[in-house]
């Protein structure tokens, strides 16, 4: 086991760290950096919970060594809330649609989402659909995530001067 | 699960790429990882060294000229599918694309990647195949460059030794207005194909096909070419009837089953996508009368 050192930003702050070769990013994020907002489902990339965005692009942190990501930046849910605690409005949309129940799958949904919405912002209920199709529910039956998310694109685009 | 333990090594060109390849024991490519990575932490390998080449940009981009598509070997399965270059060329792949996985592993998955990988339902073997693309594999002992046809050699097994590594995929391109289907059948979407068939078709000014390639994926152990379908198509106008004939090849497929579909069901499902992706080719085709 070789220790490397690497150099990235998580949710905008940088972040300097010795990780093993074969330490997950999922796993670097919740117990080297305490960023337990992250979710592990199935740990082979079929649950969508643990998706993050790297360099602005969502992807699974638990199909990432922790050891690639030096250099780049690493946004996860921790990183969706304003700095004065403020949600943002995917955040606030899920929690006044009832869009989650047990919020295993939550962090995945919105991060997986959070990308999806910058490109579309007009999504129709099917494209949404199809968007979320990576990330697995156990609870919701995905009806009010889909009412969230749609509700979501309105917020944001009357937040958009 | 997690990963077992393996020395990790990040490469920064082709040339460092292979002499770790050379020198390393027992060590595996890591490109995209979205079925290494999976592979990795279901402990199904034990590799004892990984080589990381995520770091060669060389090994990234898209580009046309003369007829032929050339990808890099690492290009993201993602830049593919919004690639308008490439939509605008070959319209199958935009198409196509759309079922390889999600977005967040299409972000990260490569085109190399999925081809060296070579799942029996993946899309992208398929798409080569039907393009009769060639591909460019780098090692000590200098390029080489191997059809599509025989890079495939059979189940999950392809033509590049352990210590070579794919570096371009070049697929030459059909004329301008030529027909396009892909259809797929999955029990969710971005599921593992049960069957896929994709297609590609030329006719003349009295709608007799004059070129056609049909590849099926998730049937046989490999992706396949159709070729008794595509001889029993060219010269017979485009049409049900025509379509009707090509299907009823399916029922001559090697097929492989298992828990999620039987061959005969796989046959039976590859010969309805077959009907549908050249229904598409025949509607997408340019009237050139
Ligand atoms: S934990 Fe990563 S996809 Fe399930
Ligand atoms: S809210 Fe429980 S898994 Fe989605």
């Amino acid at each position: 086991m070789t220790l490397h050192n690497i150099k990235l930003t998580v949710n905008g702050l940088p972040v300097e760290a010795a990780v093993d070769d074969r330490l997950t990013l999922a796993d670097f994020l919740r117990h080297q950096l305490n960023l337990t907002g992250t979710h592990i489902g199935c740990e082979h990339g079929v649950c969508g919970a643990c998706t993050i965005l790297v360099d602005n692009v969502s992807a699974r942190s638990c199909l990432m060594l922790a050891v690639q990501t030096d250099g780049l930046a690493v946004r996860t849910v921790e990183g969706l809330q304003a700095t004065d605690g403020t949600l943002h409005p995917l955040q606030a949309a899920f929690r006044d649609n009832h869009g989650l129940q047990c919020g295993y799958c939550t962090p995945g949904m919105l991060m997986t989402l959070v990308e999806f919405l910058g490109e579309n912002p007009q999504p129709s209920a099917a494209d949404v659909r199809e968007a979320i199709s990576g990330n697995l529910c156990r609870c919701t039956g995905y009806q009010r995530i889909v009412e969230s998310a749609l509700d979501a694109a309105k917020r944001l685009n009357e937040q958009e001067p | 699960m997690k990963p077992p333990p393996f020395a990790y090594h990040s490469a920064t060109s082709i040339p460092e790429a292979i002499q770790l390849l050379s020198k390393l024991e027992n060590a595996k490519l890591l490109a995209g990882g979205q079925s290494l990575m999976a592979m990795l932490n279901l402990r199904y390998l034990h590799p004892e060294n990984l080589v990381d080449i995520n770091r060669i940009p060389e090994l990234s981009g898209i580009t046309i000229d003369q007829g032929r598509l050339r990808i890099g070997a690492m290009t993201r399965q993602q830049a593919i599918k919004a690639s308008a270059e490439v939509k605008a060329a070959a319209p199958i792949f935009a198409e196509t694309l759309a079922y390889v996985g999600h977005r967040q592993t299409r972000n990260r998955g490569t085109i190399g990647g999925s081809l060296c990988h070579l799942d029996p339902a993946a899309e992208l073997p398929a798409l080569a195949l039907l393009h009769d693309a060639m591909v460019t594999v780098a090692g000590p002992r200098g390029e080489r460059k191997i059809e599509m046809a025989a890079f495939i050699v059979d189940y999950m097994t392809t033509a590049v030794q352990a210590d070579e590594l794919v570096t371009l995929i070049e697929f030459p391109l059909w004329r301008a207005g030529h027909g396009y289907g892909f259809a797929e059948f999955a029990r969710r979407h971005g599921d593992f194909a049960i069957a896929a068939v994709a297609c590609l078709m030329e006719s003349d000014s009295e709608g007799r096909m004059t070129r056609v390639a049909i590849s099926v994926a998730g049937v046989a152990a490999t992706a396949i070419r159709l070729t008794a379908a595509e001889a029993a198509l060219i010269g017979k106008v485009a049409g049900p009837e025509a379509f009707a004939a090509a299907a009823a090849c399916c029922a001559d497929i090697a097929a492989v089953g298992d828990v999620h579909g039987s061959a005969e069901y796989r046959k039976k499902v590859a010969a309805v996508m077959l009907r549908r992706a050249l229904t598409d080719a025949q509607s997408r085709m340019a009237k050139n009368g």
